[in-house]
Formats: structure tokens, C-alpha cells, sequence
């Protein structure tokens, strides 16, 4: 008995170190109710009954049914669920559809289901009675499982069920002392009274952990909200937490549980269009970084989001894409007019759409859902298209603590969040509707350029944090083979884009034609100049050749000339008889 | 279980026979005087055609969640119908014969 013990009682040990640890602690009875514990610092206080209270179907039921189920299945402590409202059979239908199935349990020994049923016409009263009744019940339903939890479902019925509410008052006071010296941690819950938590004052008995639930509806959407009013002897969050039940069970989303302490990914994505990696520091976002594509109607948000997931699915990534504006259906339809086939990604399994409209639920549960879907599919990217859906009335607030959420998780998660914010015709710009921008890191502004009577797309990078990003402008054509980023004129009338675009450069083409052409004209000038001077040249030259070769003859001519007149001198000498040297000399060269 | 042997009760195919069942916990002072009201009160005006069990959910813990027990002592008339409880020491005769519906028949 004493050695296996330890083992077997492996659960509730956590509980017992803290206490041997640091500081001596409230021993606490962990709920397995996903958030419950972490803003009750570890869950109801141990062997002491909790109040639970809130008006008609805000959950009291379910999270008190949650309590004993996890409590049974998980902690190892079975429990007694005492129900002065519902029948045992409608309790076990209506928990069914959250996965809790209470007759195996019941079989199983871990929780005992009683149902209280009074019925006012049939009960008489006739001197002084007590409860008795009640607490050999319970003592016989506890003793009988060995259950550590209790749950009292609305015992405030028997104040409209019984006669004599002074004897009741002082009956239940005995019940919770009991409760207490029973050692089993309880959850009370009570309808809310007119100007009380409860109708008929339980917060005076159950003083130790009051909840409070409540439903709240605004601009026809209800959002389930959780408070722990007060807990003796611990620390608990003071907030109010929305929460919501869903297949599931209950969970409670505290909003600032997450800290600041994301780790930063270098490594950078594409965005599935070349020029605009490049405008974002020649290689994209970086992974796990969050992104925002605002816009008026119209510039191609959506087309860029399905360039991002379409990246992501040819790394081989898996992308998730939360619309709430289009159905899978239309958005690849329509994806496939500009080139961008998601079809295949999503029978590879790569691509998943989640499309829901905005309205089918509050904020929480499209939270809870997302971070579900998020943690099943296992994504890289995760696209929400568009963010601005969400605000109907003046819930802006509330969607930036959602935003923040969403954003916190991704982050943790490293993944990469791709939204896309639709801002209204005349507000400011960079004003995005949903005032995320200190939670994003990358922001790019799709605006519509408008002027020469058309309408064009234009694309800037607001900001993008940790990289040198481009401050152009860049028109952004949406064509039959994707996005294009193209450069956009910038002259004296200010941005030129779309036809006053082509205008211009067909205008570039023209005069760079004509400087083309007077090249070529001078060119061809110079080439006929040189052809001219090269003629005269030839000209001159054979004219030159033919006075040479006459000079060159006139020069024999007059050398045979002078020749002839020296022959004849000496002819003429001999002739008429000279001196002897004369002959000498005549004939010494012989 | 006591079964109250006094009245053996002859006419056993009579209408208007009662069967009744009182819960007690434990021989307190409200379980002593509801069983000696209640013996009273049914010699008084049901001599011979009642049949009453007197339950100590000590004994029979089990019984409080079968028969619906929330307060003690209860007495339930579970013939003739409707079945009717009555809650409290019985110590109003008025209010028990009222509400066994004996009140209108005597």
C-alpha cells in the first residue's frame, strides 16, 4: 500500500510540490478546462465548495459538467453531479454532443448522476423538517464511488420547490460546511439574481471562489464572458474572459497570457511575386512575421494573399486560408482568371480553406476555431481574408484583442500571417479599419490610382520591419499570368499609371525612334562624305599619275636632248679638227 | 423496514387503501414525534385500511435517491394516487390530512 501508492498517485502530485517547493499554496483541483486553470493559477480551490453563477444558458451547467467529466477522466477524481434541474437522461443528451459520455462513466463507476426532482404540488408541509434527506443522499453517492468532486446543479430549485426558505437557509449553510468537511472540492451553481449574483443570496455561503458567467450580445452577436470575482487564499486573474463552448467543451481565452517572447526567424518566404520580393529587400517576409495587405475595394488584396499561398504550396508548405468573404469555390475561380491554379494544392492536401462568414459566430469562437484549425492542418502560411469582416458596429476593440491574440499564437507557432484589411473609401489610408498596425511587421498599401478617367492599381510598402524594403510606388497590374509590379511614371502631372502609363512610354518609344533614326542619318551622311572625298582623292591621284608619267618622259626627253647636244659639241669638234687631247679625250673612255 | 403489524387490514381489494411510507433519519427528536403523529393520526381515521413503513435512511442510504428524499421526515402516500408527500415532523395534523386527502372523505 505504501509503494505503489506514489506511482498510482502520480496526478495530484504537481499539486503537492508547490506547497514543499516555495511558499505554502491553496491546494487546487486542476479543471482540464482549457484556460480555466490558467487564470484560477491551477484550478478550484481543493475541498472547498466553488459558486458558480450567471443567468439562464450562459454555461453554468456545462462547465460544472466539465469539471467532474475531466476530473474523472483526467485527474483520477470521480464525481457526484447532483441535478436539481435537468433529468439524468437530458443531461446525459445534452453532454453527449460535447464527447462526454456519461453512461461509460457511470458504468465505470467515476461519476454518479442524481437528479433532485421536487415537484411543489405534490409536497405538503407539515411541521419542521431538515435536509437530512439530501446529505444522506450525497454522503451515499460520494461514499459510493469514492468521488473528491461534487456538483450541485442549481440547488437554489429547492427554494421554489420547498416550503419554509428560513430552514432551507440555515439547511444549506449546514451543506456547504458539510461539503467542506467532506473534503470535496464542489461547484454550486446558482441562477443571477436581481441585484445578486445568485436569486437567493448563495455568494453569502460559498465565499471561498465565486465565478461568474454571463452572455452578452451586441450588435446580435452574443459572446459568453467568464469572471472570477473572488478566490480566497490565491491569486486569479481578475479580467473578464470570453469563453465559448464548442465540440470540445469549454474554453476560456485569457487575453494576455502570452507574453512577448516570440524567437525571430532571418529566414525569409516569398511572396510569390518576383518584383515585390525584391521591392521587400530582394527576398520577401520573413517566416514567421506577420504581413498586412490593405486596400480600398478592388486593388487585388485577395490576389496577392493566393500569390502568397501559392508560394507556400510550391515550397511545399501548407498553407491555410481563412475567408469569410468568399467560398473556396469562388476564390479559385477566380484565382484561375489571373493565372493562379490553387486547385492541385488542395487535392495535394497543402492548401486548406476555411470559409465561414463573419457573423456565424462571435469572435472567441472564430478565434478558437482558427487556433484549432491552425493546430490540426499544422500550417506554415496562414492567410485571413479579409481581417475588416469581423467589425460590425463598434466591436473594433474587441477584434484587436482577437487580432493580438491571433497574431500571438501565429508568431509563437512561426508561422507566417498573411491578412488582408479592406480599408473604406475615405478614410485615411494608412489608417487600416482594424488598428493592428503596431501588431504587424510588413505592410503593403494597395490603393487605387485614379486619373486620365481610369482607375489603376498601385502598391507601396507602408512599412516592413527588419529589412530595407523599397519607397516606390509600383503599379500593380493583375494579368492573366499573375500579379505584375511595374515602375509607374513620375512627372510633373505627378504618378502616371495604367494608359497615361503606355502613353508615356510610347512617347519614350517615339523619341527614342527618332534619336535612333537621326544616328543612322549621320551616319550614313559621314559614310557619304568619306565615299566623295575618297573619289576626289582617286581623282586626284590618277591625275597626278598621268602628269608624273609626263614630266618623267619630258625629263628623258630633255636628258636625251642634252645628250644629243654634248655629242654633237664633240662630233662638231672632231669635225673641225681640235687639239690632240681633245681626241685623247674622245678616246681615253673607249 | 417496519412494517406497522397493528392492522393486519382485512379489506384488501378496498379503493381507498393507503399505502404509506415514512422517511426518517436516525431516532431524532422530529423522527420520534413524526412516527408517533403519523401512528396517531392514520388509527385516527384510517383505522384498518393503511399500511405504513417507517424507513431509517441510515439503515438504507440507497432508498433517499430511489424514492426521491430530500428532506426529513417525508411521508409519502403512494396509494390511492396521486402520490402526495408530506414533509416535516406531522406535528399539523391539519396539513397532513389535507394532504393524505383524507380531509375531504372524513
Amino acid at each position: 500500500m505504501t509503494k505503489p501508492k506514489p506511482a498510482a498517485k502520480s496526478k495530484p502530485a504537481p499539486k503537492a510540490k508547490p506547497t514543499s517547493k516555495s511558499r505554502p499554496q491553496l491546494l487546487k483541483s486542476p479543471t482540464g478546462i482549457q484556460g480555466l486553470d490558467e487564470i484560477t493559477g491551477g484550478g478550484l480551490p481543493k475541498g472547498r465548495p466553488t459558486l458558480v453563477c450567471g443567468g439562464a444558458g450562459c454555461g453554468k451547467t456545462l462547465l460544472a459538467m466539465e469539471f467532474l467529466v475531466r476530473g474523472a477522466t483526467q485527474f483520477g477524481e470521480p464525481g457526484v453531479f447532483m441535478a436539481f434541474e435537468e433529468t439524468t437522461k437530458d443531461l446525459t443528451q445534452n453532454v453527449a454532443s460535447l464527447g462526454f459520455d456519461l453512461n461509460d462513466l457511470i458504468a465505470r463507476k467515476k461519476i454518479v448522476l442524481d437528479f433532485v426532482y421536487i415537484e411543489r404540488s405534490e409536497i405538503e408541509e407539515s411541521g419542521e423538517y431538515d435536509l437530512e434527506g439530501l446529505f444522506i443522499r450525497l454522503g451515499h453517492a460520494i461514499d459510493s464511488i469514492g468521488a473528491k468532486r461534487v456538483v450541485l446543479d442549481t440547488i437554489e430549485s429547492l427554494f421554489s420547490g420547498l416550503p419554509n426558505p428560513a430552514i432551507l437557509r440555515a439547511e444549506l449553510r449546514r451543506l456547504f460546511r458539510w461539503l467542506k468537511d467532506k473534503g470535496v472540492t464542489a461547484i454550486v451553481t446558482g441562477e443571477r439574481g436581481d441585484g445578486t449574483l445568485t436569486r437567493q443570496g448563495l455568494e453569502e455561503y460559498i465565499s471561498d471562489c465565486v465565478i461568474v458567467l454571463d452572455q452578452r450580445v451586441s450588435d446580435l452577436i452574443s459572446s459568453r464572458l467568464l469572471r472570477i470575482i473572488k478566490y480566497r487564499g490565491s491569486l486569479h486573474g481578475t479580467n473578464e474572459y470570453p469563453f465559448l463552448i464548442d465540440e470540445n467543451g469549454i474554453s476560456v481565452l485569457p487575453i494576455t497570457s502570452l507574453g512577448l517572447q516570440h524567437i525571430a526567424s532571418n529566414k525569409r518566404v516569398s511572396t510569390g511575386v518576383a518584383r515585390l520580393d525584391a521591392m521587400l529587400g530582394g527576398a520577401g517576409y520573413y517566416r514567421g512575421s506577420s504581413v498586412l495587405i490593405s486596400g480600398t475595394a478592388g486593388t487585388g488584396k485577395s490576389s496577392l494573399a493566393a500569390h502568397f499561398a501559392e508560394a507556400a504550396c510550391r515550397r511545399g508548405e501548407r498553407a491555410l486560408y481563412f475567408a469569410f468573404e468568399e467560398s473556396p469555390a469562388e476564390i479559385m475561380r477566380n484565382m484561375h482568371s489571373i493565372g493562379i491554379n490553387l486547385e492541385p494544392w488542395v487535392q495535394k492536401g497543402l492548401l486548406q480553406f476555411h470559409a465561414t462568414r463573419p457573423t456565424i459566430f462571435g469572435l472567441e469562437r472564430h478565434l478558437t476555431t482558427m487556433r484549432k484549425a491552425v493546430n490540426d492542418f499544422k500550417p506554415q502560411v496562414v492567410i485571413v481574408d479579409p481581417l475588416n469582416s469581423f467589425i460590425i458596429g463598434n466591436n473594433v476593440t474587441e477584434v484587436q484583442f482577437m487580432l493580438t491574440r491571433l497574431v500571438d499564437f501565429l508568431k509563437t507557432k512561426q508561422i507566417t500571417g498573411l491578412f488582408t484589411s479592406l480599408t473604406s473609401g475615405g478614410s485615411a489610408l494608412d489608417q487600416s479599419e482594424v488598428s493592428v498596425s503596431s501588431l504587424i511587421d510588413t505592410w503593403l498599401l494597395l490603393r487605387a490610382i485614379e486619373s486620365g478617367g481610369e482607375r489603376n492599381r498601385g502598391l507601396f510598402i507602408l512599412k516592413s520591419r527588419g529589412m530595407a524594403h523599397s519607397n516606390q510606388i509600383r503599379e500593380f497590374l493583375l494579368t492573366d499570368h499573375g500579379a505584375e509590379l511595374r515602375d509607374v511614371y513620375v512627372g510633373p502631372e505627378g504618378v502616371l499609371s495604367g494608359s497615361a502609363r503606355l502613353t508615356q512610354e510610347a512617347q519614350k518609344q517615339a523619341a527614342l525612334m527618332i534619336r535612333d533614326q537621326e544616328v543612322e542619318l549621320r551616319r550614313i551622311e559621314l559614310e557619304r562624305k568619306r565615299t566623295t572625298l575618297e573619289a576626289q582623292i582617286a581623282v586626284l591621284r590618277a591625275e597626278f599619275a598621268v602628269q608624273e608619267i609626263a614630266s618623267v618622259k619630258i625629263i628623258g626627253q630633255e636628258k636625251a636632248e642634252e645628250a644629243q647636244l654634248a655629242q654633237g659639241r664633240v662630233d662638231m669638234g672632231l669635225s673641225r679638227k681640235e687639239d690632240a687631247t681633245a681626241s685623247k679625250r674622245k678616246s681615253g673612255p673607249k | 423496514m417496519k412494517t406497522n403489524p397493528t392492522q393486519p387490514a382485512p379489506p384488501k381489494a378496498e379503493a381507498n387503501r393507503y399505502v404509506l411510507q415514512l422517511f426518517v433519519a436516525g431516532q431524532t427528536p422530529k423522527s420520534v414525534h413524526a412516527i408517533n403523529n403519523i401512528k396517531k393520526i392514520c388509527e385516527e381515521n384510517l383505522q384498518g385500511r393503511y399500511e405504513l413503513e417507517v424507513i431509517d435512511l441510515y439503515q438504507q442510504p440507497q432508498l433517499a435517491q430511489g424514492d426521491q428524499i430530500i428532506a426529513v421526515p417525508t411521508l409519502i402516500k403512494k396509494l390511492p394516487l396521486p402520490l402526495r408527500r408530506i414533509i416535516g415532523d406531522l406535528s399539523n395534523t391539519e396539513r397532513v390530512l389535507v394532504g393524505l386527502d383524507i380531509r375531504n372523505e372524513a
